[in-house]
């Protein structure tokens, strides 16, 4: 089980309100992520739930039972901390098997849950290993392991994959995927990084400045963004966003339009000078200039086109795929 | 740039350094020379550095008369005691102003660190009185706690720099993976901190090992340390330079010789954090 209720939680640091009142639910066996710029209160709420930090109001209820003063080591959820925060006067065998010990677990329970952990975790061949001998990405897998051996109600992530190279970043990425689609436990998982947000999440709660701007899939979000900040912050590269006359002719303040959906077209309505090409082979990513809507929109096209620095090009939006917002900056 | 060390400027360095360590060690040797001459000779002018007869009589005379091994056996007992007790005091303290600071944990530690200015004569006449109301003047257990409370700021300001330097989200960790306070502080914060809590024991043992002034104002037959019996060789009616250089050189060598043995840990322990 894994349920986690959020009700009208708020957070002070003195006289800073990090966290408005906040309601949110986390489903039994979800893959929940929190997203949002840095500074937005993404980590000061995981924290809240692992009860690492108190909440200044509210109440939360896991699996039922109120949690709200109780403390973290009482609330049966394991967290990954980005700094992995192994302990570095301990085998790897003896980091893993730390929360069993704790627990007060036979010894014979202990190592079949260490030996299970590491198999699963390709640990076996350093378990006898410091952490200060191990690579960032061992260390990253010694820290999850010393989480499931607990077999906790849920797991909170905290920017897990935040210290590691671009290449080992996407393989962890699939790792923790895989892992929750075998373990089938409550994750909840810390990011800035949207794209590891799109790829993970069966659920995306955008945040900003403490308050939730919208919860949804990632599909949701891509294509039905509440307000204009969910639809800058989900996709990549960024979305469009227009103002002015040409949003008036939609009857909107603001339009947005997906860098890939707009396409190169001589007879396009919109004209701009190209600044930047980025050509990767498989897409080509234009950044336009001067027209006369935005300051530079990006534009993305499949395949390898032939436009370079300086062209002028048409641009045509495809207008069914136009998000319109109003004056508050919420969704029409 | 690396600055460029040239033949000239190393044999420079080398005997610059050479010259200040003999001129700290010197008193110390000299003490110890002295302590192997006879007392004609330890005042002779001028003196002789090595080409004397080298005695052992001091040595035999101060153990006849005073009894060396009581006073060292107290030294290690309130040295010792004195030390145990403050960390067993000053872990728990330095634990939460290192990872629950309040709004006025800087102040506290200041303060703490400000009854170290105070001169200890100030504090002689309560601290007495209070000794004799309770019946502990003169014992070791009195001087146990005295030299713990007068090391205490120290201790706990060095347990304090080395309990920073411990990133708080592995204490978190272990909150997470179930850890009482008490286990968190045993299997996790303790390991961790070894090397500053060794050089915190070992600078401490010294110090307390070296006090003089409670030591000597306390204390009168039965709990004096080795400080006592040094002092008690430096009457007023005569100087025997010989037989208190010899007292004196049994009351450091034990002292000496851990701080020879414990070097390599105290400088690292007192240069921990200092870069990061």
């Amino acid at each position: 089980m894994g349920q986690i209720n959020l009700t009208q939680v708020t957070k002070s640091f003195g006289d800073v309100n990090v966290i408005p009142p906040l309601d949110l639910q986390i489903n039994d066996g979800e893959f929940v992520v929190f997203v949002g710029p840095s500074g937005c209160g993404k980590s000061t709420l995981l924290r809240l739930i692992a009860g690492l930090e108190d909440m200044t109001s509210g109440t939360i209820e896991i699996d039922g039972t109120n949690a709200t003063s109780l403390p973290p080591s009482k609330r049966g959820l394991a967290m990954v901390f980005q700094s992995y925060a192994l302990y570095p006067h301990m085998s790897v065998r003896k980091n893993i098997s730390f929360p069993l010990k704790m627990a007060k677990m036979d010894q014979a329970e202990q190592d079949r849950r260490v030996n299970h952990a590491a198999k699963i975790l390709n640990l076996a061949d350093y378990i006898d290993r410091r952490p200060g001998q191990l690579s960032g990405g061992q260390r990253q897998r010694v820290a999850i392991g010393r989480a499931i051996v607990r077999e906790p109600s849920a797991f909170l992530f905290d920017e897990p994959l935040s210290n590691l190279d671009a290449a080992l970043r996407v393989g962890m990425r699939m790792e923790i995927s895989e892992l929750h689609k075998e373990l089938k436990t409550t994750m909840i998982y810390v990011t800035h990084d949207q794209v590891e947000a799109m790829t993970m999440a069966d659920k995306i709660v955008v945040l900003q400045k403490g308050n939730i701007e919208q919860v949804g899939s990632p599909l949701e979000l891509y294509h039905k963004p509440r307000n204009t900040f969910v639809a800058g912050f989900i996709g990549s590269p960024k979305m469009n966003l227009i103002e002015g006359p040409e949003a008036a002719k939609h009857n909107a303040t603001t339009i947005g339009v997906r860098p890939e959906h707009l396409a190169v077209d001589p007879n396009g309505i919109w004209e701009g000078r190209v600044g930047v090409a980025e050509h990767l082979g498989s897409d080509t990513f234009l950044h336009v200039h001067d027209t006369g809507l935005m300051e530079t929109m990006t534009v993305r096209q499949t395949g390898d086109i032939a436009v370079n620095h300086g062209d002028t090009i048409r641009l045509s939006p495809n207008m069914e795929m136009i998000h319109r917002f109003g004056p508050d900056g919420l969704r029409l | 740039m690396a600055r460029a060390v040239t033949p000239r400027r190393k044999a420079i360095t080398t005997a610059a350094a050479w010259t200040i360590g003999l001129l700290l060690f010197f008193p110390i040797l000299w003490t110890i020379l002295t302590s192997f001459k006879t007392e004609a000779e330890a005042i002779a002018s001028p003196p002789s550095f090595v080409f004397f007869d080298w005695t052992l009589e001091n040595y035999g005379v101060v153990q006849d008369r005073s009894g060396y091994m009581k006073f060292l056996w107290n030294s290690i007992i309130i040295a010792g005691g004195s030390t145990l007790l403050g960390i067993i005091v000053a872990v728990p303290a330095a634990w939460s102003m290192a990872f629950v600071p309040s709004a006025r944990t800087k102040d506290i530690l200041l303060w703490m660190l400000s009854t170290k200015m105070l001169p200890a004569v100030g504090v002689l006449y309560p601290i007495s009185l209070v000794f004799i109301k309770l019946g502990i003047l003169d014992t070791r257990i009195g001087l146990v706690i005295v030299l713990m409370l007068i090391n205490l700021p120290i201790i706990v300001w060095m347990l304090y720099t080395y309990f920073r330097e411990i990133p708080s989200e592995i204490l978190e960790a272990a909150r997470m993976d179930g850890a009482s306070l008490r286990e968190e502080i045993f299997h996790v914060l303790t390991p961790m901190a070894v090397p500053g809590i060794a050089s915190t024991l070992l600078l401490n043992f010294i110090l307390a090992w070296n006090e003089a002034f409670w030591t000597l104002n306390l204390t009168a037959a039965n709990a004096a340390p080795l400080t006592s019996f040094i002092a008690s060789y430096s009457s007023p009616e005569g100087l025997f330079f010989a037989k208190l250089s010899a007292a004196s050189t049994m009351a450091i060598a034990p002292i000496l010789i851990l701080g020879w043995f414990s070097q390599k840990q105290l400088v690292r322990g007192l240069t921990f954090g200092a870069v990061k």
